[in-house]
């Protein structure tokens, strides 16, 4: 078994904390994730997906139990050093593309090295530019997001996540809002980079055809884990 | 088109000021017309009080050194008339050992100037016209480091010797004399003597241009009955705030009545630190709103660019970084603003130096920029937007990056 990426040990997470409509969406969840493993996530809708994603993308803290990430534990972090380990580790794609608006291609992609490093280096540059290549967006680096397409978008998002070749990337739902052709297009690119590069992928989708072409697929059904997702299994 | 060469937070806050274009264009105006404000007032009062004070100093010593009041020295030599005390009539008197007292004032801190007058009243007469003068003697080389007379003279140079006199255009004219012209002169005590005029002077103030008759020093003494004895002593001061406290001072040392332009000008200034109070207040309020202004438009700008902050966050910015961008916002507008606001005030000073001229044509103002003035606006008007942005930087940073990423 290859080191765990993710490592989760009875996750829990409530929302309305000591209000009256307190609700817990995670009921403890334990599940390990190994580098370079490229893992669907599936479950119906409000099965806490989405909130799953955030845990581990250090946007949110957990309630209670154990969330390690690139065999760091978090807790106890605080937002400096949490802010430090999801830049250095790990990138998102999210559903709804999320650019900047106001920025081109070109920036957006280059945005997690100029954040990592405080100016945009003449390296982030060439490396942004390589990846606008590979996802087909030749001619289109200084457009500026918001002129581009939704699937040009979401190919800018995936380049963006892999700008610092993180050891994680977690995409939620990155062909939920796609058609077919373009859906199938950037899940191939995502599949590419992994095999490439090795990075580990936790990709949500309610697509059984993608789902089906990961090396794992992990359910979640009203905030737990379906039994046989839990460990990580042989590729 | 090249990768940008900004640091991450000016790069971030200057994008999005230019995306936010209205707003931006708001908060600009906003803090250009407080900061010209500011700098258009500041300037003007403090130009107009400059040339109330030099119109009053022009003419008159910051420090005059008397002999003891009449009054006063009676009621002490005569305690049995202390309740009747009224001032007798005139008669000069010198001031008691006038070159020690010139010497201590010398001595004195922030004393530049010390010139010994001898003056009283005079008729000038030229055939049936006679006029009421006063009669000044003066050593010129002391006294034009007092009245500063070389700039009035309008004929002839500030210098007497002999029989020579310099006297005021006005007078001048009432009698139809000028230089070279003789001028017949009676003290009151009766002596007389026949002046010739060397040179004429205008002070800018008629009363003064009728009155003010100079000559030597001991010409003067004798037409006025004070053989060796000096009027008064006028005194010059390095800044003309420090007045009242060098005559106090004197005062306590030569124990004679030494009065500064402050006390024989108290209610002027008044008027002047009044006028310095109001001019605080307008600053203090266009400065309250002018912070408002910045302060409400940056909320309702973090309040749009959530969704912005949200993926910034996610990307691996701290809530710090992000409270620095919107902390620049506020400092850029702010500078900007500042800088457009002085070209705005200049632009004003010049407009209304030309639309606002005194009686004779003359701008009652110059269109001149105080740097100190410009910069201290300048300083605030930065100062103004980072406080200003303070609210909403710690909101940005604040903002929770879950709930903009799921919306
Ligand atoms: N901030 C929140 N406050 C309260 N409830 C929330 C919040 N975020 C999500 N939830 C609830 O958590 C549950 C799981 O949501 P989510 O993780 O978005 O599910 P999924 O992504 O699987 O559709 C839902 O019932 C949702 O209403
Ligand atoms: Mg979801």
């Amino acid at each position: 078994m290859t080191a765990a990426i993710i490592s989760l040990r009875g996750l829990r997470k409530s929302y309305g904390v000591g209000t009256p409509v307190e609700t817990e969406v995670l009921h403890g969840l334990d599940l390990d994730l190994a580098e370079g493993e490229f893992c669907a996530l599936i479950g119906p809708s409000g099965s806490g997906k989405s909130t799953l994603l955030n845990l581990v993308g250090l946007l949110e803290a957990p309630t209670s139990g154990e969330l390690a990430i690139a065999g760091q534990s978090t807790t106890g972090l605080d937002e400096q050093a949490l802010t430090v380990l999801r830049g250095r580790t790990i990138g998102f794609v999210f559903q709804f593309h999320h650019l900047l608006p106001a920025f081109t291609a070109l920036e957006n992609v280059m945005m997690p090295s100029i954040i990592m490093h405080g100016v945009a280096t003449a390296e982030a540059e060439s490396v942004a530019n390589d990846l606008l290549k590979r996802v087909g967006l030749t001619g289109h680096e200084y457009k500026k997001a918001s002129q581009l397409s939704g699937g040009q978008q979401q190919r800018v998002a995936i380049a963006r996540a892999l700008s610092l070749s993180p050891r994680l990337i977690l995409a939620d739902e990155p062909t939920g809002n796609l058609d077919t052709q373009t859906a199938d297009d950037i899940f191939a690119l995502l599949r590419e980079f992994n095999r490439e590069r090795g990075s580990a992928c936790l990709i949500v989708t309610h697509d059984p055809r993608l789902a089906a072409r990961c090396d794992r697929r992990i359910e979640l059904i009203d905030g737990r884990l379906a039994a046989a997702a839990r460990m990580p299994q042989p590729a | 088109m090249a990768r940008p060469r900004l640091p991450f937070e000016f790069l971030i806050a200057l994008r999005f000021l230019r995306e936010g274009r209205m707003q931006t264009a708001l908060i600009l105006l906003g803090v250009t017309g407080g900061v010209a404000v500011i700098v258009f007032l500041s300037q003007l009062i403090s130009q107009l009080q400059a040339t109330i004070i030099d119109r009053v100093l022009g003419s008159q010593a910051h420090v005059v050194v008397r002999p003891l009041e009449e009054a006063n020295q009676r009621a002490r030599t005569d305690p049995q008339f202390a309740t009747i005390i009224e001032p007798r009539a005139q008669r000069l008197r010198s001031v008691d050992q006038w070159e020690a007292v010139v010497r201590l004032a010398e001595s004195q801190p922030r004393v530049v100037a010390v010139s010994p007058v001898v003056s009283g009243p005079a008729f000038a007469v030229r055939g049936r016209a006679s006029k009421s003068v006063a009669l000044v003697g003066v050593d010129p080389d002391r006294y034009r480091r007092i009245v500063k007379m070389d700039t009035y003279m309008t004929r002839g140079a500030f210098q007497v010797e002999g029989t020579g006199a310099i006297i005021g255009i006005e007078l001048a004219k009432d009698l139809g004399v000028g230089v070279g012209d003789k001028l017949f002169l009676r003290a009151a005590g009766g002596r007389d003597e026949l002046l010739h005029i060397t040179g004429l002077f205008d002070i800018g103030n008629k009363d003064l241009n009728r009155r003010w008759v100079f000559t030597t020093m001991k010409l003067a003494q004798s037409l006025l009955d004070l053989p060796g004895g000096v009027s008064n002593i006028d005194v010059t001061v390095a800044d003309i705030f420090d007045a009242k406290e060098v005559a106090e001072r004197l005062q306590a040392a030569s124990g004679l009545t030494v009065e500064s332009w402050m006390t024989t000008n108290s209610q002027l200034l008044a008027a002047l630190r009044n006028q310095s109070v109001s001019n605080n207040l307008i600053r203090s309020f266009v400065i309250v709103i002018v912070a408002l202004g910045i302060s409400s438009v940056l909320v309702v700008s973090v309040v749009q660019k959530q969704k912005e902050i949200g993926i910034l966050r996610a990307m691996g910015t701290s809530s710090n970084r992000i409270m620095g961008v919107f902390l620049l916002q506020g400092a850029l507008v702010g500078f900007v603003g500042a800088l457009s606001g002085v070209a705005l005030a200049w632009g004003l000073l010049n407009f209304f130096s030309t639309i606002y001229r005194s009686g004779d044509g003359a701008p009652i103002f110059q269109p001149e920029l105080d740097p100190a003035i410009a910069l201290s606006a300048a300083g605030i008007a930065l100062l103004v937007g980072l406080v200003a942005a303070l609210i909403p930087a710690r909101r940005a940073a604040k903002m929770d990056p879950v709930q903009a990423i799921r919306a």
